[in-house]
This record gives structure tokens, C-alpha cells and sequence, in this order.
């Protein structure tokens, strides 16, 4: 029995729409594996193991070695799993929209994905708008752009500093920003500390942030991107840092992905957006839980 | 020992040597960041509520809690008698603690005891209970004042809405639940 009946009808032409988008501004639909022998380490990411493989948390690494490879403008859909996420916005299997862009940046993919919205919407008729929960977004573009420090002084008790400094950056947040992000039109996150960067590349002329962003809309984060990290020294830094962490949390990291390492080398500069397809649908389709709109959660299964 | 992943609504956790209820639940992760778990809890003896918000690491020791039938006794003053129907070992619990189930109370009901350290911190009534009514004030005929219920006093002293027909003397069927009343019980 579902809760939205129109939700699969919904969340197929949502996946329609994307199709579309993507092919006709030129880019190529890949389909990588699901299951890979070593993942980017991510301290906060605990991945299902898959024999003595594991299931991938995202399709980045292998999407990055095509781009190292020659293919300048990839798209894909696939099914992403992450132990331990359940909630209404969290399914540990989800849909991952992942699109890369060589010779891009940050900027470049927050127009892009501006354009994105704005073909969804208008294939699904709800004319350049959506209203979810009561909350009317207005999708046309220019977004509002929000520095992660700019975020913190106007919405949050403590800065950005003071935070990092306590230790409760993702608490404040969860509970003081998150909420009036996307409230009115959709908001794009960006610039974010350095320490907090994951695979984006600092910015150039100010290594105190990376050009990483998030997209809000009605306080739901939708997207990540990055203007991606493509010197495999400082990657290479930065999984073994976040190995330690994992391990410190008495988890096993796993091996380092060395191939993709290896391969680095030779991917250009380039700029890569990953997009949760179920909460596109739960916005469009209005709908408060995550189990709305997917065929079966796992406690139907 | 409960860890994050066994949160959920309706759970009752130890914190701070209080017995909580978690009554509402939201899990968040903010992009690359941990693990959110954000809790509305009420403290199960006070019935005071407030957020708190936990990380994966936290841990939860499981409240003592264990449920004893008893049977009610009497009042004397603040102190409610109860007994335990199996081991007649006798209880007081004092009326703050007992809230709005003293509307509802009488002599040799059998009720759900909850314990907390084999404290008793509240009872859990049956969901419905016959009363009878000792006070009423009488149905005048033809009455067409507009009101279509009249208070009238049970033998607990608990006052409810009731029909205009219902008179002294009759019991009435209440749901313990929302207070109201159900129908009148005929002997």
C-alpha cells in the first residue's frame, strides 16, 4: 500500500526529464560498477561490504577515471548504499544522479544544474515553481549564492570559526541554517573550510576554503559538487588523513582506491555535481518521507 | 545497551538516571558530516520535554522499567494504596504522580503499574471504566437553552460533559483516555 500513489508515476518522469536534460546538452550516460574492490574513504560514510568488495557509496571514483580517459561530459544514474542512513529523507540504497564536466568549475555547474531544475520542471508542468510542504520555491534562475561564512553570520548564534573550533559545525548546521536555506528560491552552499573540502579542490588565491558546494531547497539538501581536487598528491593527503579518522572511530578504512590514484594524474581540470534523484521527487511530488516516492523501503522487503 | 541505530519513536532510554520516552525523532546528515539524531524526549517520571540531539557515538543505557498488575485499594489523603495481585505485597503512590488517573480510580480496580527501579512512577488504566454519578443537576423538560450536554460529578469527584437525560445514581461509561464520556452502563 503506498502512501503517494502518484509517487513512482512521479519519479519516473522526474528520471524522464533528467534523461533528456543531459543528453541534449551533449554529455554521455555511463554505467559504472556497483561494486568495487577499495572506495574513497570517508570518515562519516560507512559503506556495505559485497563479498570482500563493497557497494559503492558513489559512482565518483570510477566516473573521474573516465573523465581521466577522455570523456569530457559523463552522466550517470545508479544506486548508491550507505550503512545506518534511514530516515525521512535517508534510504540506505538511494538514487544518485552523478554528472561530470571537464574544463568547468563550481560556478560553471550551479548554472548548469539552474538549467537542470528548470527543464524538470518544466517537463512535469508545474510551471517554473514547486511548492513543497506549504513553501513556494521559485526555480528562476539566478539562485541565491551563500558563502558557508556568510550562512553562519546571518543564521547561526556562533561563525563558521567558532564552530570548527567546538567541534558542532554539522550540528549548528543541521539545527540553525539548514532551515533557511532554499526558502523562497533554491540556495547554493558554497565555499566551504578547507578542512571540510572532501574531494573539491581549494580555491585559488584563498587555501582557507574549497570550492565545494550544496543546493537547498526548502531546507532539504538536494546536491553536492565540487570543483574537483586533480593533484594526487594532496588526494592521496587527504584519504590517508581520513583513513586515520575512520580507523580512529575503530573502523577498518579499507584499502586506498591506488588505481584511481594512479589515474588522476591525467583527469583535467573538471567540476562534478552529485544529485539525490529521490529527494528531486520527494520536492516535486511534495511529499514528506522518502518512502513516497521509491518502489519499496527496506522494511517493505 | 542501545546504540544510535536503535532510536526511534516510542523507545525508552536511561539518561541521567531518568527513564525517557523518545516521542519524536528526525535523523539528519548534513553533506560529508556525521550522523544527526535528533530527539524529542520526555522525561517519564517529571513529564518534562526537550530536544536533544545525539551523535553516532552516543550510547544509551536501557531504563529498569517493569509493569506489575495491581489492584487499588484505597486513598488516604495524598498516599493511593495499591496491591499486587500476585505477591499481595502492598505499594503507596502519591497522588503528583499518579496525575489525571485519580479521576478514574476506584476501590479494587486492577491497573498496569509501571516501575522504574522498582519505583512506581505511574499507572496505565484500563481504557475504559464505569462510574456512577453523584451529583447531577435535574433534566427540565423542554429545556431548549441550546446546550447539549450538562456537567455532571462522578464518584471520584471528576466532573464530565454528559446527554441532559443522564440523572443521579446512573454509572456511566468514561474512556480513560481522553476523559469523555462514552455511554450510560445499564445494571
Amino acid at each position: 500500500m503506498s502512501e503517494a500513489p502518484g509517487g513512482l508515476v512521479m519519479r519516473a518522469a522526474v528520471i524522464r526529464a533528467v534523461r533528456a536534460f543531459f543528453e541534449g546538452a551533449g554529455y554521455l550516460e555511463v554505467d559504472t560498477p556497483l561494486r568495487l574492490p577499495s572506495l574513497a574513504p570517508e570518515p562519516h560514510i560507512v559503506p556495505q561490504a559485497s563479498g570482500a568488495w563493497f557497494l559503492q557509496t558513489s559512482p565518483e571514483l570510477c566516473m573521474k577515471r573516465l573523465l581521466a580517459r577522455g570523456y569530457p561530459k559523463i552522466f550517470q544514474l545508479c544506486h548508491c548504499f550507505r550503512q545506518a542512513e534511514r530516515g525521512r529523507k535517508h534510504l540506505p540504497e538511494f538514487t544518485m544522479l552523478e554528472w561530470y564536466r571537464a574544463a568547468s568549475d563550481c560556478h560553471d555547474l550551479m548554472a548548469e544544474t539552474e538549467r537542470l531544475l528548470g527543464v524538470v520542471a518544466g517537463a512535469l508542468g508545474s510551471g517554473g515553481e514547486l511548492v513543497y510542504r506549504g513553501q513556494r520555491i521559485a526555480l528562476a534562475p539566478p539562485w541565491e549564492r551563500l558563502t558557508v561564512a556568510e550562512a553562519f553570520i546571518r543564521h547561526a548564534p556562533v561563525s563558521v570559526e567558532e564552530a570548527l573550533a567546538r567541534g558542532d559545525f554539522d550540528e549548528v548546521l543541521v539545527q540553525h541554517i539548514e532551515p533557511r536555506l532554499g526558502v523562497g528560491q533554491p540556495t547554493f552552499l558554497y565555499e566551504y573550510p578547507a578542512a571540510l573540502g572532501s574531494l573539491a579542490r581549494l580555491k585559488p588565491g584563498d587555501p582557507g576554503v574549497a570550492e565545494r558546494f550544496e543546493l537547498y531547497l526548502a531546507g532539504v539538501e538536494l546536491a553536492n559538487g565540487f570543483s574537483e581536487l586533480t593533484d594526487p598528491a594532496e588526494q592521496r593527503r587527504r584519504f590517508v588523513a581520513d583513513q586515520e579518522a575512520i580507523r580512529s572511530q575503530g573502523r577498518d578504512p579499507g584499502p586506498l582506491p591506488e588505481k584511481f590514484l594512479d589515474e588522476l594524474t591525467a583527469m583535467p581540470e573538471a567540476a562534478g555535481m552529485a544529485l539525490g534523484i529521490d529527494r528531486l521527487v520527494m520536492l516535486f511530488a511534495d511529499a514528506t518521507a522518502i518512502d513516497q516516492v521509491v518502489a519499496f523501503t527496506p522494511e517493505q522487503l | 545497551m542501545y546504540t544510535t541505530s536503535d532510536l526511534r519513536k516510542g523507545l525508552k532510554i536511561s539518561l541521567d538516571g531518568d527513564p525517557y520516552i523518545i516521542t519524536d525523532f528526525e535523523f539528519s546528515k548534513p553533506g560529508k558530516g556525521q550522523a544527526l539524531y535528533k530527539c524529542r524526549l520526555r522525561n517519564m517520571i517529571t513529564g518534562n520535554a526537550f530536544d536533544r540531539t545525539f551523535r553516532s557515538s552516543d550510547k544509551f543505557e536501557k531504563p529498569d522499567l517493569s509493569e506489575r498488575t495491581m489492584q487499588f485499594l484505597y486513598a488516604q489523603g495524598d498516599e493511593f494504596h495499591f496491591m499486587d495481585t500476585r505477591s499481595y505485597e502492598q505499594i503507596v503512590i502519591m497522588k503528583e504522580q499518579l496525575g489525571d488517573a485519580t479521576n478514574f480510580l476506584i476501590d479494587n480496580m486492577e491497573v498496569d503499574v509501571l516501575l522504574f527501579n522498582d519505583r512506581p512512577i505511574g499507572v496505565t488504566l484500563p481504557n475504559f471504566v464505569n462510574l456512577t454519578v453523584i451529583r447531577a443537576d435535574p433534566w427540565v423538560k423542554g429545556d431548549t437553552s441550546g446546550s447539549d450536554t450538562k456537567p455532571v460529578t462522578v464518584e471520584t469527584g471528576y466532573v464530565v460533559q454528559v446527554p441532559p437525560f443522564i440523572e443521579e445514581g446512573e454509572k456511566l461509561q468514561i474512556d480513560t483516555r481522553t476523559g469523555q464520556y462514552v455511554t450510560r452502563v445499564k445494571e
